[in-house]
């Protein structure tokens, strides 16, 4: 597998060049996008045939559903717990409108993605949180949907694999946001207890109580390249201690190199690699 | 303009409440501490040891702040660096090995924000607390003393009874930390303190947590006598439960179910 140099990611517009998106299609015959870390324009069909990913190595963000056609054997995918939605319990001012906007935005009810799936041919529960939806964070629908994967999992005697990112914890949900921390990691333990398989995916950025919970639970953790994965943000690092970060500070390399991840897999070898992994962990090979 | 949940939060951070290892010495005559967590190092934030309460071995967790400026400086401010949670998980399995119950005293205003703490991996750390707890074969009462700072806290806190003190605040979020980046402006904390429902009074509506200890007599004997009783009956009870398992796993299973009302799907 070819290992993938990254420079480092820009904050801004400027920083990639200074080009914006708009100013780069008034030239240009097909709509194209910037490539953050090589600079180079792409055209939006050549990303989106390449996996949303650049030539240079570069992973654009990807939607939930994208990633699931990317993924899963045709036409094997079935959406379990759709109908679990967020709510507001705590009454938080302006929360209520907010979800009502980002599910009309993002035509999804929640914040992840759950159902049974296969993946080359191998049989497994999946979760895909939705990066387009308050950056996947975890609310109590979040919590719910995801134990409940684990729970049928577990009932069902399948493996999981789940696809994280997340700006954490939910604020707007309190403390239910919180507990579901210990909740969906209690789920994940009792299908781990009945020797099941679990693989997470950790994407750009899976940050706060997600990576504090289930994306750190799996018995198999893989990365995408340059992902940012960490529990306190960054910025709030720098703030706190007032010192430079290292270079490449929480992209998945550096978790790699610490040992928090298993490996750094691009998604043009994911659906392979996961089949693979899926395969050697089949249960029967047990009296 | 303060609101009644911002002063709560001013009376949780005081710097004259006890702190985790006042509770642990007035609870234990023969408290013995036990350093380290087998991998890396020491973490001063999390006081872990052994000691008989009220005739009965327990395994007694603190995340402690520390009084004088120099211990709080020794102890991180009572923010733990991973070292300290794998340290309390070291501690907790033992005590499942010896049957032993764990009482944990929670007052954090959140795990250890820092480069070393991310390097050697603060979110893993806690998740395995998470995991490890909500299985762990021997009964554990959380009391939180102060402050109930996020996954921190909650890493203590996957107990099978969680108790918090008058005054204590638990909020997945410190209330200056939510402001800015709702509002960006970290001056409105008033306001999102009191939206976040982190006083003791709203995680007990919320179901999150048991018991309210009044703090009427906050650091006399009295007061302690009165928790040390609370501790023992409540000990007493979970030590006979056959299914403590099974219902700690209800406890946390029950909390922010958006569809309670049966529209479940098979």
């Amino acid at each position: 597998m070819p290992f993938l140099k990254f420079h480092y990611k820009p904050k801004n517009e400027l920083e990639a060049g200074g080009r914006t998106a708009a100013l780069l299609q008034e030239d240009a015959s097909e709509p194209e996008k910037t490539c953050p870390n090589c600079h180079k324009a792409i055209p939006l069909s050549r990303l989106w045939s390449n996996y949303n990913t650049c030539p240079c190595g570069y992973h654009f963000r990807m939607g939930g559903r994208q990633r699931l056609r990317m993924l899963v054997d045709k036409g094997t995918f079935r959406e379990l717990f759709a109908g679990v939605e967020g709510h507001d319990p705590l009454g938080f001012p302006g929360y209520r409108e907010k979800l009502e906007q980002v599910q009309a935005a993002s035509n999804e009810t929640e914040g992840v993605l759950c159902g049974t799936a296969r993946i080359g041919g191998q049989p497994c529960c999946l979760f895909i949180m939705e990066p387009y939806f308050m950056m996947g964070s975890m609310g109590t629908a979040v919590g719910e949907k995801i134990t409940r994967l684990f729970e049928y999992a577990t009932a069902h005697r399948r493996p999981v694999v789940g696809y994280t990112v997340s700006g954490g914890a939910r604020m707007q949900e309190g403390l239910l946001s919180l507990m579901q921390m210990a909740k969906t990691s209690g789920a994940v333990g009792r299908h781990s207890q009945a020797g099941l398989f679990y693989c997470t995916v950790l994407t750009d950025p899976t940050t706060g109580g997600v990576t504090a919970s289930f994306a750190m639970e799996g018995d198999i953790i893989l990365a995408e390249p340059g992902a940012t994965v960490g529990f306190a943000g960054a910025r709030v690092v720098e703030q706190t201690t007032r010192k430079a970060l290292p270079k490449g500070f929480q992209t998945a390399e550096f978790l790699l190199k610490h040992g928090f991840v298993d490996a750094i897999v691009p998604r043009r070898d994911q659906q392979a690699v996961l089949a693979n992994l899926l395969q050697i962990h089949q249960e029967g090979g047990r009296p | 303009m303060s609101t009644p949940a911002y002063d709560t939060v001013r009376l949780a951070r005081a710097n004259k409440r006890p702190t985790g290892l006042d509770y642990i010495h007035n609870l234990c005559a023969d408290f013995f501490e036990l350093h380290g967590d087998r991998r890396f190092a020491d973490d001063g934030a999390i006081v872990g040891g052994v000691g008989h309460f009220r005739g009965l071995p327990v395994t007694f967790l603190a995340i402690e702040k520390g009084h004088s400026a120099k211990e709080r400086m020794a102890r991180s401010f009572g923010a733990p660096h991973p070292e300290g949670y794998r340290k309390a998980l070291r501690l907790m399995k033992q005590a499942e090995k010896f049957h032993r119950p764990v009482l944990c005293f929670v007052d954090t205003s959140g795990a250890n924000c820092g480069i070393g703490a991310e390097e050697r991996g603060q979110g893993q750390a806690i998740a395995e607390n998470l995991m490890t707890m909500m299985s762990l074969d021997t009964p554990v009462i959380t009391v939180l003393i102060g402050e109930g700072g996020s996954g921190g806290a909650l890493a203590l806190s996957v107990a099978d009874r969680v108790w918090m003190l008058e005054h204590a605040v638990y909020s997945v979020i410190s209330p200056e930390g939510c402001a800015s980046i709702l509002w960006k402006d970290a001056g409105k904390a008033d306001e999102a303190a009191q939206s976040l429902k982190l006083t003791a009074k709203d995680a007990l509506e919320l179901g999150i947590i048991e018991r309210i200890l009044p703090e009427k007599e906050l650091g006399n004997t009295a007061f302690y006598t009165l928790l040390a009783d609370l501790l023992e009956k409540e000990l007493a009870e979970l030590q006979t439960q056959p299914d403590l398992l099974e219902r700690r796993y209800a406890r946390f299973r029950a909390l922010g179910d958006p569809m309670p009302q049966g529209k479940k799907e098979p």
